[in-house]
């Protein structure tokens, strides 16, 4: 909370909908995909996942 | 300087009795066994010392001695500062964190206590210079009272501790109506709807709306629940990290965390005993605010 949150990584099944910006983006073939993409990235990055849609999730440092 | 002799070793002593009462190494491991204790306890030896020991310098108006004393009084605030440091860097270290305030509520106990524990020497003493057996009586009596007083409050006595509902709505965890964090893996969901316990808990008045509201205070709910029942925790697992968010409208507050053992009444019972923080207290109902009294 008080630290500084910040984007690290966004994951999407559909890049159109994400402009780039600060954080790489991994596109994925489905949602299976970005489950298990994220969930890769979360470990490694000790990292918190959020979803902001279906199809878009974000990896955010807390 | 022999007359005195027999009251400050009594007052030394009494001191001394009073801050082995006062130490309470529980589960919370704190003061550390065995090193912290000593730390503890020969402050409070020298704290009683320095009590009993400026009846005498009175009496005899040697008025060097009792400057100096004053000064060592003073030295017990450092004592404090050094508390708070090293209790600070270990906190970095913790899984769930004791939380600023907790720390300086333990810092100030430490100081508070040696105070205390000098007064009853000083008293005993002065007492003991006149009739020995009525001031170690006094000294008993005292110990007594301090031990009583310095008490602080728990988390029951300000608020209603509740089960809470663990619920996803989405990405979107809930602890009954209360929003906590959104998560998005799908493994971590299944493993907070196994594990996670929800509890809610109920400010009695405006008081305890604000006290509850404070993040120390909450920080230190979270502390006690995960150092007394366990938390299925490691570093690295942002998502079973266990969080407090309060409910802006009427103040109550929602913990989520996952602990070992997801039997509710235990756990109702371990955040009962959590200590109101002395930092958290606050009493707006005390203050004028222009209300008009019916």
């Amino acid at each position: 909370m008080e630290q500084p949150t910040k984007i690290i990584a966004i994951i999407s099944t559909q890049d159109e909908t994400i402009k780039a910006g600060g954080a790489p983006v991994f596109v994925t073939r489905d949602r299976e995909t970005l489950q298990k993409v994220s969930t890769t990235l979360s470990r490694t990055l000790d990292a918190s996942v959020h979803e902001v849609d279906v199809n878009t999730m974000i990896l955010v440092a807390h | 300087m022999s007359q005195y002799l027999i009251a400050v070793v009594i007052g030394t002593l009494v001191g001394f009795v009073a801050r082995i009462l006062l130490i309470r190494t529980d589960f919370r491991q704190y003061p550390t066994y065995p090193t912290g204790r000593i730390i503890n306890l020969s402050f409070g030896f020298i704290a009683a010392f320095i009590g009993s020991v400026s009846i005498p310098a009175v009496l005899e108006s040697d008025w060097t001695a009792v400057t100096f004393l004053g000064l060592a009084a003073t030295q017990f605030r450092e004592v404090r500062k050094m508390e708070r440091e090293a209790l600070e860097k270990v906190d970095r270290k913790e899984l769930v964190q004791r939380g600023e305030g907790f720390i300086e509520g333990m810092a100030q106990a430490f100081e508070g206590r040696n105070y205390m524990v000098m007064f009853v020497a000083l008293i005993t003493t002065l007492i003991g210079v006149y009739y020995i057996w009525l001031a170690i009586l006094i000294g008993i009596i005292l110990t007594l009272i301090i031990k009583v007083i310095i008490k602080g409050k728990i988390l029951s006595n300000i608020a209603e501790i509740d089960e809470g509902n663990i619920r996803f709505c989405g990405p979107n965890l809930y602890v009954n109506d209360i929003h906590i964090k959104n998560v998005g893996l799908k493994s971590s969901k299944k493993t907070i709807m196994e594990r996670a316990v929800g509890v809610i808990i109920t400010p009695k008045n405006q008081n305890s709306v604000l006290t509850l509201s404070n993040l120390s205070q909450r920080q230190a709910i979270l502390h006690h629940g995960a150092n007394i029942l366990g938390s299925y925790l490691d570093s690295g697992e942002p998502d079973l990290v266990p969080l407090s968010k309060r409910d802006m409208a009427d103040g109550r507050l929602a913990v989520y965390f996952l602990p070992m053992e997801k039997d509710f009444a235990q756990i109702k019972e371990v955040l009962k005993h959590v200590p109101v923080l002395d930092s958290a207290i606050r009493l707006p109902s005390e203050a004028n605010k222009g209300k008009s009294e019916k």
